[in-house]
């Protein structure tokens, strides 16, 4: 093996990288793009069955997205504390990220994984890995466009 | 009807994040942040509430609608209170979402531990 390898050693290695080329999966990224729309898709439904109910029982349909909210992030912490919402997580992609679902999931996946360094800095900071950088940018964004609606009206 | 729609635009919008983790190497975190930012410019652009009268909870459950709730409050408070409502407006909108995911997600990570891997 080493011989051939002296011998050959850039035809080989030019085979080789053939070879992983062959065998590595490419993204299937039109199957994960369905698996996405499909889980994306029921669990907005989800949210719409909610958001229909509130509606149902006199809630302002401006004000009923919030009641809504609260329930789904509610079933995205307790999916994710059983361990179900990583199931999902595994063929949704994004279909499980991008709804609201997905971010109660992301505040309580990294908290869960370091309680061990304790419940300030373990679980305090951890639980917004993710939700920090989100809430940063989007108040940011929501306060300059305040600002910018503010101008335009003077 | 109304699922319908909720399935078919809300289904749009994971796609469209699907196909970015895909082509690109963005993590799960830069999208949420892409998506939130995204929701809140179009919604200032009065983009946002036409995909919502369409869509329902398919465009306001995605995070894309938190951005929007974030944008439409921070211009309604404007409206009624000048220039501090650009401050307070977006956070008193998303205030239940945000309280929830705190308190929710704090409680859940106390209560249950992650599923050892085997």
């Amino acid at each position: 093996m080493i011989l051939v390898l002296r011998n050959n050693d850039i035809n080989l290695q030019k085979d080789y990288q053939k070879i992983v080329k062959q065998s590595t999966p490419r993204p299937t990224i039109f199957k994960n793009c369905i698996l996405a729309f499909i889980t994306g898709g029921l669990i907005c439904d989800v949210g719409q069955f909610f958001l229909n109910y509130f509606k149902s029982l006199g809630i302002d349909p401006i004000q009923a997205g919030t009641p809504t909210s609260i329930v789904m992030v509610f079933i995205g912490a307790f999916l994710t504390g059983i361990g179900v919402y990583d199931l999902i997580g595994k063929y949704a992609g994004a279909g499980s990220i991008v709804p609201i679902t997905g971010f109660a999931n992301s505040i309580v996946a990294p908290a869960m994984e370091f309680k061990r360094e304790g419940y300030v800095f373990g679980v305090g900071a951890r639980m917004f890995t993710i939700a920090g950088p989100v809430i940063v940018y989007g108040v940011t964004s929501s306060i300059i466009i305040g600002l910018i609606y503010y101008l335009l009206r003077l | 009807m109304d699922y319908l729609y909720a399935f078919l635009v809300g289904g749009a919008i994971c796609v469209i994040a699907q196909i970015l983790m895909d082509t690109t190497k963005l993590t799960s975190g830069r999208i949420l942040v892409i998506y939130v930012t995204a929701g809140a410019i179009l919604s200032a652009l009065g983009i946002y509430q036409k995909i919502v009268d369409i869509g329902g909870a398919g465009a306001t459950i995605p995070l894309t609608g938190f951005g929007h709730s974030l944008a439409q409050g921070a211009i309604k408070a404007v409206k009624r209170d000048g220039i501090l409502g650009a401050f307070t407006g977006g956070l008193t909108a998303a205030a239940g979402g945000i309280g929830a995911a705190i308190m929710f997600g704090y409680l859940m990570a106390i209560i249950f531990n992650p599923k050892t891997k085997p």
